[in-house]
């Protein structure tokens, strides 16, 4: 059965893998997303449905743990912030290229180094041009509410095992942190390991049986091989560029100016937009929903409609560079935020829009 | 019998697993890898088990490890693959999870997946292959490298008060509690390699009665990199490695020795 619950965002997340048939989540305490792990604890889930929950040694061993997980099919996860998710690079790298469905949450801190334990969303970069090494990429969630913190686990999931790939849920310490009600979706059994070498023992390391041996590797120590996989990741990214491409766009139909703007600063711009539509201001809002593919056609369409696109980040301006090339400089763009895990307030948005665009 | 009735299948008394493939082997000819691959392998075939073991290979010689096994298996980054073994016997209790593990990547770069691996006591079996040296990337210094031991990182040998000392790594771990077998083993010679086998399976045995960690040393030899033939090699391994990794158990059935 549903269930109408006051949660925190963390926590909504930790539920609606308990409730999604989660089988396993691995991972390493740090602020601001450690109620993750400690609800899972709490809960006790291998009571519930039997889901493993472990807490590893480091973020290295976690996101590793993950990747042994996802080799035998199992749906697994691990969730972090920031310098942890650093750590975490080199075995998502590692995941992208043995081709291993898993689900990475991060909930993002400010940035560089040890930075601040205030929210931030500083690792777009991070998250959609790599992170790790190699020609890869990672399908990219970005939540603006706890009902999305639980919606999209059972989204990513489902990505990951379509294409077979990593997917990153981008949170943010304020989505994490803050409480909301959510509508939690009755409880999915896990899969039967009889089911799941019947799905995926095409590739699957779960024990030789009358097949040839299985294989999980990232290596490929002959050039063509290395390049055909390669080819074979960016059909991957192609595919879900054409089919699951997900935004929102709120009163954009007259709109004369954009916001552009994720997360919880996609939240910030809505209240932004409704006290520039109350001093008269055309504007509208557009929320990419993933972050990769990012909606590059629909930036490009309103291009003909608006004088001006403001890219509101809680960061120095990252994913502003993706608005542009989006917007190819046919209408003037422009970032704003702040940093250092200071929040900006709808009027310092609606500010910021009226003096860099307007004037 | 003459050489026509001794290949005939009937007269059989020794053949290759069928868990060896017939890939041929990237080991430098004299290296005791292929060996201990072999002995891994003849252990999961006479016990069974094959249909529920799944390997973890690592970063090093033995990366290409998948090639050579006919079984179900993972390759690790480097280091990680007790994190990665550790996942697979969490999500699959049931199953013979082992890994096999060089001594750059068990006792350097993945120390802290070893131990705590081990202190969690996880239900796998750790074959450590310890040859002081790191041989895939052409011989550079290794954890284990003895004293005095040339390396092409340590080319004037290997000086203790700028280095350290080569780390014992099997009796670091039977201090654990999770750890329940740990012992050191050596395959050069047939006796030695009659040896290994035993211990390779008293591990899968261990496994399969849910007893916790298995921890078999490999103390081998790396004769392209230690610069000599496969022969001065193996006796080298037994004048200078054996009196510092002494060959024996180290703690069976949880007990320290």
């Amino acid at each position: 059965m549903s269930e109408l619950k006051l949660m925190k965002g963390n926590e909504a997340l930790a539920e609606a893998a308990i409730r999604a048939g989660v089988d396993a989540y691995f991972g390493y305490p740090i602020t601001p997303q450690s109620e993750v792990i400690e609800y899972l604890m709490t809960e006790r889930p291998e009571q519930r449905t039997g889901m493993v929950v472990l807490q590893a040694e480091s973020e290295v061993a976690a996101i590793n743990m993950v990747y042994g997980a996802a080799g035998t099919g199992k749906k697994v996860m691990t969730s972090s912030s920031s310098p942890g998710i650093s750590l975490k690079l080199e075995g998502i790298s590692y995941l992208a290229g043995a081709e291993l469905p898993s689900v990475i949450v991060n909930v993002v801190r400010g940035g560089p180094g040890l930075g601040t334990i205030q929210p931030s969303q500083a690792d777009y970069f991070q998250s959609v041009k790599g992170g790790g090494h190699g020609d890869y990429k990672l399908y990219v969630l970005a939540p603006a509410s706890v009902q999305e913190m639980a919606d999209f686990v059972e989204d990513a999931f489902d990505i990951a095992f379509k294409y077979r790939a990593p997917v990153l849920i981008l949170s943010d310490g304020l989505i994490g942190q803050m409480m909301e009600k959510v509508n939690l979706k009755a409880q999915q059994n896990r899969i039967s390991n009889e089911e799941l070498i019947q799905k995926y023992g095409d590739w699957a390391v779960t024990g030789k049986t009358n097949r040839a041996r299985n294989i999980i590797t990232s290596l490929d120590l002959e050039s063509e091989k290395m390049e055909a996989r390669v080819h074979r990741l960016m059909a991957k990214y192609e595919q879900m560029e054409k089919e699951d491409l997900r935004y929102e766009k709120i009163n954009c139909d007259d709109a004369e100016y954009l916001i552009v703007a994720y997360g919880s600063s996609a939240r910030i711009s809505q209240k932004a937009v409704e006290l520039g539509r109350e001093k008269g201001i055309k504007v509208g809002l557009l929320r990419p929903i993933t972050l990769f593919p990012f909606p590059k056609e629909q930036i490009l369409a309103l291009t003909n409609q608006v004088k001006g696109i403001l890219s509101v980040e809680l960061n120095a301006g990252q994913m502003v560079e993706d608005v542009q090339l989006s917007a190819q400089f046919k209408v003037p763009v422009e970032h704003f935020g702040r940093t250092g895990g200071i929040i900006h307030t709808p009027e310092e948005v609606l500010d910021a829009l009226e003096q860099k665009l307007i004037k | 019998m003459d050489t026509i009735d001794i290949i005939k299948p009937e007269n059989e008394v020794f053949c290759k697993t069928p868990l060896m493939t017939d890939t041929p082997l990237s080991y430098c000819p004299g290296c005791g890898h292929g060996t201990a691959h072999n002995l891994a392998m003849e252990v999961i075939d006479e016990m069974g088990i094959v249909e529920d073991t799944i390997g973890v290979a690592p970063v090093g010689c033995s990366v290409l490890a998948y090639d050579f096994m006919n079984i179900d298996i993972t390759q690790a980054a480097h280091g990680r693959a007790p994190a990665v073994a550790t996942a697979i016997a969490r999500c699959w209790p049931d199953k013979y999870v082992f890994t096999y593990q060089g001594d750059g990547d068990l006792a350097a770069i993945g120390t802290a997946e070893t131990i705590h691996t081990c202190n969690r006591g996880e239900n796998i079996v750790i074959i450590f292959v310890n040859n002081g040296i790191y041989g895939m990337t052409g011989g550079q210094m290794a954890p284990t490298t003895l004293e005095g031991m040339k390396s092409s990182t340590s080319p004037y040998g290997r000086e203790i008060e700028s280095m350290g000392s080569p780390i014992k790594m099997t009796e670091l771990v039977a201090n654990l509690p999770g750890v329940y077998y740990a012992t050191r083993q050596a395959v050069h010679t047939h006796k030695h390699a009659r040896k290994a086998k035993k211990a390779i399976k008293k591990a899968f045995e261990n496994t399969r009665l849910k007893k916790g960690l298995s921890f078999v040393e490999i103390v081998s030899n790396c004769n392209s990199g230690w610069k000599m033939t496969p022969n001065e090699s193996n006796i080298w391994m037994e004048e200078h490695m054996f009196p510092y990794f002494p060959l024996g158990d180290i703690k069976v059935n949880g007990k320290l020795k």
